[in-house]
């Protein structure tokens, strides 16, 4: 089990979270690529959701056509270099290689993709190209992966598009959710700075959307408007305590992270409570800040967590120690946290019920909440009947993502309630689609 | 007890595996260090008038992760004088007075035939190989491969060789001819004592898209060169069985040669009728140490067979290679998957589908990725077992009871073979065809 020694310095917090799927050199990309079968009717094509076509890319990796490979990534994803290391893999595409069946390792795709898509955004070389203008203009809110894509798709498709950012970077979670040990912010950075670079949509920073006024200004200025917001800061838990100094969402935690690195200060003691794969993450990192103790709590049993099971693995392998079926009921401390008070949960008839007569306190520092994040439906009560059901999460068309308001298209979290940067990355593409054949009609 | 020394052609050597004539014995630094390593002869470097090389020599074709799957080169005969040569060769054969060193030799003319033939005999050589096979740069000064093409010439210079010499003539073929039979035939009527091949073969092995000249490239040019290692061996085991069946070639033993690399290799060769092989791209590519694996594993198989010597093997494949026409035709085979193994690639499917005769289906039930074979369709031509990744995943299950044989050469001399254009008695008539317009439903 490894021991993170606080990091004090960035070489350090680099040593500490260092890259779980580091860059490939070609020579390994041209041993590994060659192990490819190229199968008929690929299952890894299958379980992309953006189908991208890999075995063609991983042959033209193979006979030197990074640049081929590269636009056959970019034509089904247009974050292909992110994706390839953020993507969870093992349950997609490397998950579906048919050598798995083998007992032989699957080929490692994403960091094949990788290897491509870095080779050729580091080339600088010109791959895409703009649609002769349509005349007709996209307004985006949200520079995250879903109105990174649908921007690009597009731009493609003739459109001019400006995406309105609520914060100073762009790409959302790649940059400020996604673990650090998956990827590095100049690497998402690079990404989108080669695509506007080439495909030339504005981005227009530190600009919230949060107002009717707003919303009616874009409505006149633009022909449709795409919500890629995703989602928003982590909910209250509605705990006795739940106010006091050193208690933090889990999404807000990972963002000063990622904006700080080391020299964000991580106490002695850290509490996570959830079982996704967003607590597995803020766990981890804590263990690799160098928390001296950090306890992964969750209310259910180990198999009924949400995470995936690598996600997991990788908490516990960076030192993490976890409690099931335990369900915080207070936080304690005088001002400061001390310590979270849980209850013993168990499963009765289908039901897990908190039996409050085995209650007991874990110490700590920091109490990190990964139990969801909210969703963002003040804004979707400004926009006329948007239909966002009743758990905030707009409804939209399979195949055009255009909401119940014609005007108005969606991806992304916004949509799935909080999914993966390639889900997003596909309902953007599809949305520009979308837009483009409803404005076509 | 297994004994692997062998007597090829009046030459002894303590094992069959030599080195071919060719950069790893181009001195006798390497030779000494190569009969250290094991192997039990070396043909040196051709003797000549020394050469002048030019720089930037060899090119590969590489498949996939196999670098050098096939080699070439346009390197000459030797370029360091005679005397240098010959006072090594004296040198080795002392500390290796029991292995055979023969001496490679490339001259013009009678006299200078005669002169060095006297030369290496002196220097202890055990025998010589004529090279009539260098494809590249000698055969443009009338040598090499020039002679191996024309087998009068070629066994005018036996028969010159022959008269001056008092050690065992090897005479080595070149494959670039249509019926290597030719100059095996002259080189035998020549008198030559045993026969090598195969030397390499013409080729170009890639073009470099940048320069647009062919590899290896000299200063903005490139020229043929001769291709050698893996990739030729099918090629030189065809032409070693033509000389191992011919009933005059096969009175004198054959060194075999071409992509040997194992020991696998090896026994196919003696299995063809080779009694020496040589051995040059593999050593090549990773020294002299190859010939442990390629000796254990020859060991191994004698003695999982029970063979005293390569003597009791050599050939054994030979009644095996017929002609096409004595094939049974009743013969039958039909591919079966085992569905445990199977991993669900479907490339057994796409390639009977696009690639032989559309003889295997995939299930109608998306989740099941294992393919079917329609058996009424199979003709048993291999493909699916050859493309499917899985060691014994595809299997070819012999379907007739074997009562039945009858072959192409019987039929024809029945009169019962198809003779019109559309005759009923086509192999293929009544086998299931799609009719062309279905392909545009998939």
């Amino acid at each position: 089990m490894a021991e993170y020694k606080p990091p004090t310095t960035e070489a350090e917090f680099k040593k500490n979270f260092k890259q779980k799927k580091p860059l490939m050199n070609a020579t390994e990309a041209f041993y590994e690529s060659s192990r490819c079968l190229f199968c008929y009717d690929a299952p890894c094509i299958k379980a992309c959701p953006t189908q991208i076509d890999i075995p063609l890319f991983i042959k033209q990796i193979h006979t030197d056509n990074v640049t081929g490979a590269s636009k056959t990534i970019f034509d089904s994803n247009w974050l292909g270099n992110v994706c390839g290391v953020v993507c969870p893999t093992g349950v997609l595409c490397e998950g579906a290689c048919v050598y798995n069946h083998q007992d032989v390792p699957p080929i490692q795709i994403g960091r094949l993709q990788n290897f491509a898509t870095n080779k050729t955004i580091n080339s600088e070389k010109n791959i895409f190209k703009v649609g002769d203008s349509n005349g007709k203009k996209i307004a985006i809110i949200g520079a995250g992966p879903a109105g990174i894509a649908c921007a690009c798709e597009a731009r493609t498709l003739g459109f001019e598009v400006d995406i309105y950012e609520a914060k100073e970077l762009p790409s959302g979670l790649n940059v400020h959710g996604v673990a650090p040990y998956k990827i590095t912010n100049e690497e998402v950075l690079k990404e989108v700075e080669y695509l506007q670079k080439q495909l030339k949509f504005s981005i227009i920073y530190n600009t919230s959307i949060a107002s009717k006024e707003q919303l009616k200004q874009l409505e006149n200025d633009y022909d449709a408007i795409f919500l890629g917001v995703g989602l928003g800061k982590t909910r209250e838990l509605r705990l006795e305590g739940e106010d006091k100094e050193g208690v933090i969402g889990a999404v807000e935690f990972i963002e000063e992270l990622r904006m700080k690195h080391h020299k964000l200060v991580v106490p002695k003691r850290v509490v996570v409570i959830g079982g996704g794969n967003t607590a597995m993450d803020a766990a981890s990192e804590s263990a690799r800040m160098g928390a001296r103790k950090t306890v992964l709590t969750y209310r259910n049993s180990k198999d009924n967590m949400g995470a995936y099971g690598f996600e997991y693995d990788l908490a516990i392998s960076a030192g993490v120690d976890s409690l099931f079926n335990v369900t915080p009921i207070a936080i304690v401390g005088n001002g400061k946290v001390e310590g979270v008070k849980f209850a013993k949960t168990e499963m009765i008839d289908g039901n897990l019920q908190t039996n409050m007569k085995n209650v007991f306190v874990v110490r700590c520092d920091l109490v990190i909440k990964a139990t969801g994040q909210a969703k963002q439906g003040h804004l979707y009560d400004l926009i006329d009947n948007l239909d966002a059901g009743n758990n905030a999460i707009i409804k939209v068309n399979d195949e055009t993502f255009q909401t119940s308001n014609p005007k108005y298209f969606a991806g992304g979290d916004a949509i799935n309630g909080g999914s993966e940067v390639v889900n997003a990355a596909y309902d953007g593409k599809m949305a520009a689609q979308g837009i483009h054949s409803w404005l076509n009609k | 007890m297994i004994d692997l020394s062998i007597n090829f052609g009046g030459i002894k050597s303590p094992n069959p595996f030599w080195l071919a004539s060719a950069p790893p014995t181009n001195s006798g630094y390497q030779v000494m260090k190569a009969f250290d390593a094991g192997w039990g002869g070396a043909v040196w470097k051709t003797l000549g008038v020394p050469v002048i090389n030019v720089s930037s020599r060899y090119g590969s074709v590489d498949y996939r992760n196999t670098r050098m799957m096939g080699f070439n080169n346009i390197e000459l005969i030797t370029d360091r004088p005679l005397a240098d040569n010959l006072r090594e060769i004296e040198e080795v054969k002392k500390y290796f007075p029991d292995h055979a060193i023969i001496a490679s030799l490339m001259v013009e003319s009678r006299t200078e035939w005669e002169q060095i033939i006297k030369d290496v005999e002196n220097a202890g050589a055990d025998g010589i190989e004529l090279n009539f096979g260098c494809p590249h740069g000698m055969c443009e000064r009338g040598m090499g491969s020039a002679v191996g093409q024309e087998p009068k010439v070629l066994k005018t210079i036996v028969e010159w060789v022959k008269e001056a010499a008092n050690i065992p003539v090897i005479t080595k073929l070149s494959p670039n001819i249509s019926h290597i039979t030719d100059p095996g035939l002259a080189a035998v009527q020549g008198g030559t004592d045993s026969i090598s091949l195969i030397n390499t073969m013409k080729s170009i092995i890639g073009i470099d898209l940048d320069s647009y000249a062919p590899y290896p490239i000299v200063d903005g040019k490139g020229s043929n060169g001769g291709y050698c290692g893996p990739a030729v061996k099918p090629i030189a085991m065809h032409m070693l069985k033509d000389l191992a069946q011919h009933p005059e070639i096969s009175k004198v033993p054959i060194s075999g040669i071409g992509g040997i690399e194992t020991w696998r290799d090896v026994v196919e060769f003696i299995l063809l009728g080779a009694t020496s092989v040589q051995v040059c791209t593999a050593v090549m590519h990773y020294g002299f140490g190859i010939v442990r694996e390629m000796e254990a594993g020859l060991r191994q198989f004698m003695e999982e067979k029970g063979y005293g010597t390569i003597y009791d093997f050599a050939g054994k494949a030979l009644p095996n290679v017929t002609e096409w026409k004595h094939l049974n035709l009743k013969y039958k085979v039909i591919a079966e998957i085992n569905a445990d193994k199977c991993i669900g690639c479907e490339l057994c499917y796409i390639s009977c589908e696009d690639g032989a005769h559309q003889a295997i289906a995939l299930s109608d039930d998306v989740t099941n990725r294992i393919p079917i074979i329609i058996e009424e369709n199979c003709v048993g031509c291999n493909l699916c077992s050859l493309v499917c990744p899985v060691e014994d995943c595809i299997t070819m299950i012999k379907t007739d009871d074997g009562t039945e044989h009858i072959t192409w050469n019987e039929r024809t001399l029945n009169d019962d073979i198809p003779t019109t254009f559309d005759d009923d008695r086509a192999g293929g008539k009544g086998h299931f065809v799609p009719k062309p317009t279905d392909a545009l439903k998939k």
